[in-house]
């Protein structure tokens, strides 16, 4: 029992991470109906931008909202670069840019910072929290912040008039457009918002993974998983998606035998296909009805 | 290019109505034979390295023609063809090394194995669509290299080391007829004919009943059920028939390189399948040498102009292509069809 529960603890320490970058996601699939394989580039990116300004000697409690701001302007200019001239090219053209947004951001933060593996510092320490070896102060204040993250983001889809205006931008945007809603800039601030989530996924996963070009490579993989087993249509799905991904993993790990790291990730992947089976729109998703 | 040319403007001397349809038509199909053509005598003038490269080209392509059945013949998206080749890959392999039976045999061999284990994966793969279906293809193809490399297969699969193939030598009846032809000549005409083959098969698949109601269904598989057709099974078969000739491909894909390891049919491979599609062009069979063109020889041109940041280059490259030409290959086809008819007109 006590190796289930520890078990248990760790996977939830390993699904925060998960969390962060599903709701970075879903963020992104909310604003423009896709989802951005260039994420966790995007958030690699972010945090290499926050490690450069540190070595500046800029302290850390200022770092973090000077990388949000330069995340969130450098989403815009993505999304007004690259994605607005694409408009309506098929859905397979958006995905095939995102691909390349991928190949180019990957490549040239290893170009500038080089491929070494680099510690990233926390704000929270990394002693045990509350006397438990499997959770450290790190990962509580990441979970702690992930909610707040959530709840945040609730409140603003909820009850401001631009969270409700980007909702309806991406649900119905020709009747959007009809009622006045200027959907060109509710995707693109959807992209700087995503970023902007991205980056502070980044910052907090970066001192557990450590901070190089591919680490976000596997990250995002369980990310994707998180948000799709949750429901894209749910920041909250998408959290509690990474939380059980991370439980999953762990507990598949510890009680299936001969599964290696290297087994996990199919034998989680294998899992969430089948709750997709069963209920394909997500645990926590809407359900998709088609117009006749 | 001239005999593009000289067919198109022959056509409208025969009479104005005749005209309209008939320039495009031989347009095409000169464009085809010259094609051709190009790809039987290339082969002559090139050096064994680079009739390898395109040994390997027209692999991709006949991957890349299997997608195009499935996403612009039944509207279905696969992140998993990496999956169905390491399938036809290995069983070509096994086949070979372990059972030694001759090479030719193992292609409808694995194209069967293929064409059931896709058939079988269509079945669960009916309940999603879009996104959630590129999750379990996805899935498919991260968990095959793991898959391959368990202990429990080592027997058959040499494990992480993958298996060694004998590279097939051309038969003997070549040799007696005075021609001398290298191994891996042998091999490229062997994959071309293969290639034909599945051409012309897949051309006729999409323009028989079956290939409508795949069409019926990607466009509207709700008006589709209501006209009598059986989605659920046509569905699956799409999925099948693309596994089969994606195993197909695979197979001739280890006999070419002579080698097959796990980690050779990772996520990337199923990745530069995707673009390949793209770059030719969604649903356009020709398109498929295309996309396999960019597949081949992208990748060598980023890293020649650069070592550092070839990805970044890729990417650029990838980025020009799709604001030029969203539509790929396709596109440029129209395009030159529809100024080669123009020319037609003017004279």
């Amino acid at each position: 029992m006590e190796l289930f529960v520890n078990q248990v603890l760790a996977g939830i320490s390993t699904g925060a991470i998960y969390a962060c970058m599903a709701l970075a996601v879903v963020m992104i699939y909310q604003a423009i109906d896709h989802l951005n394989f260039a994420q966790g580039e995007m958030a690699m990116f972010s945090t290499f931008i926050a490690y450069q300004l540190m070595q500046w000697g800029v302290p850390y409690w200022w770092t973090f909202p000077l990388t949000l701001i330069i995340s969130f302007a450098g989403g815009i200019a993505i999304e007004r670069a690259l994605f607005k001239p694409l408009g309506n090219a098929p859905v397979l053209v958006h995905v095939a840019g995102f691909i390349a947004l991928f190949a180019i951001l990957n490549s040239v933060a290893g170009l500038t910072w080089d491929w070494t593996i680099k510690q990233f510092p926390t704000p929270f320490g990394n002693a045990p929290f509350l006397g438990s070896q499997l959770i450290s102060t790190h990962q509580a204040g990441m979970i702690g912040i992930t909610f707040i993250l959530l709840i945040l983001l609730f409140v603003f889809f909820r009850f401001t008039r631009v969270g409700l205006a980007m909702r309806a931008a991406a649900a119905l945007p020709e009747s959007a457009k009809l009622v006045g809603i200027n959907v060109s800039w509710m995707i693109a601030l959807g992209w700087g918002m995503a970023s902007g989530i991205g980056a502070i996924a980044g910052i907090l996963i970066a001192p557990v993974v450590f901070l190089e070009p591919n680490m976000m490579g596997g990250v995002l993989v369980y990310g994707f998983a998180s948000a799709v087993l949750g429901g894209l249509t749910s920041p909250f799905g998408a959290v509690m998606g990474g939380f059980l991904v991370g439980v999953f993993e762990n507990l598949v790990g510890t009680y299936i035998p001969g599964v290696g790291n290297e087994l996990k990730l199919p034998i989680a992947l294998a899992l969430i296909v089948t709750v997709l089976v069963l209920k394909p729109g997500g645990l926590f998703g809407r359900a998709y009805v088609q117009r006749v | 290019m001239t005999t593009a040319h000289e067919t198109a403007t022959a056509a409208p001397a025969t009479g104005k109505a005749a005209a309209a349809a008939a320039p495009s038509m031989n347009v095409a199909r000169a464009a085809s034979l010259i094609t051709l053509a190009l790809l039987l005598l290339a082969p002559l003038f090139l050096k064994n390295f680079y009739i390898f490269q395109m040994t390997q080209w027209l692999i991709y392509a006949i991957a890349l023609l299997a997608l195009n059945i499935l996403t612009g013949g039944s509207g279905q998206f696969s992140l998993g063809q990496s999956a169905f080749y390491a399938v036809g890959a290995y069983t070509a392999a096994v086949m070979m090394e372990i059972m030694g039976v001759n090479y030719v045999l193992t292609l409808p061999a694995a194209g069967l194995i293929c064409f059931v284990f896709g058939f079988l994966f269509g079945l669960p793969a009916l309940r999603l669509s879009g996104i959630y279906l590129a999750l379990a293809t996805f899935a498919l193809a991260v968990a095959m290299p793991q898959v391959l490399k368990l202990h429990f297969f080592e027997h058959w699969t040499g494990g992480v080391q993958g298996l060694v193939i004998i590279k097939p030598d051309p038969p003997e009846f070549i040799k007696t007829i005075g021609v001398k032809m290298s191994q891996d000549m042998w091999l490229y005409y062997f994959t071309l004919v293969v290639g034909i083959g599945i051409y012309i098969a897949s051309v006729n698949l999409l323009a028989s009943r079956s290939g409508r109601a795949m069409m019926a269904i990607r466009d509207n598989q709700i008006a589709a059920a209501a006209m009598g057709v059986d989605v659920p099974l046509y569905k699956t078969l799409a999925f099948g028939i693309s596994a089969g000739i994606t195993g197909v491909a695979g197979a001739l894909g280890a006999i070419a390189v002579a080698f097959v390891a796990p980690d050779s049919y990772t996520i990337q491979l199923a990745i530069a399948l995707f673009l390949g599609m793209v770059i030719g062009g969604v649903g356009w069979l020709p398109g498929s040498l295309a996309g396999a063109a960019f597949m081949v020889f992208v990748p060598n041109i980023a890293e020649s102009i650069s070592k550092g940041l070839s990805g970044a280059i890729f990417g650029v490259i990838l980025i020009i292509i799709i604001f030029l030409v969203p539509h790929g290959a396709r596109q440029i086809a129209y395009m030159a069809q529809h100024l080669i008819g123009k020319i037609g007109k003017s004279s």
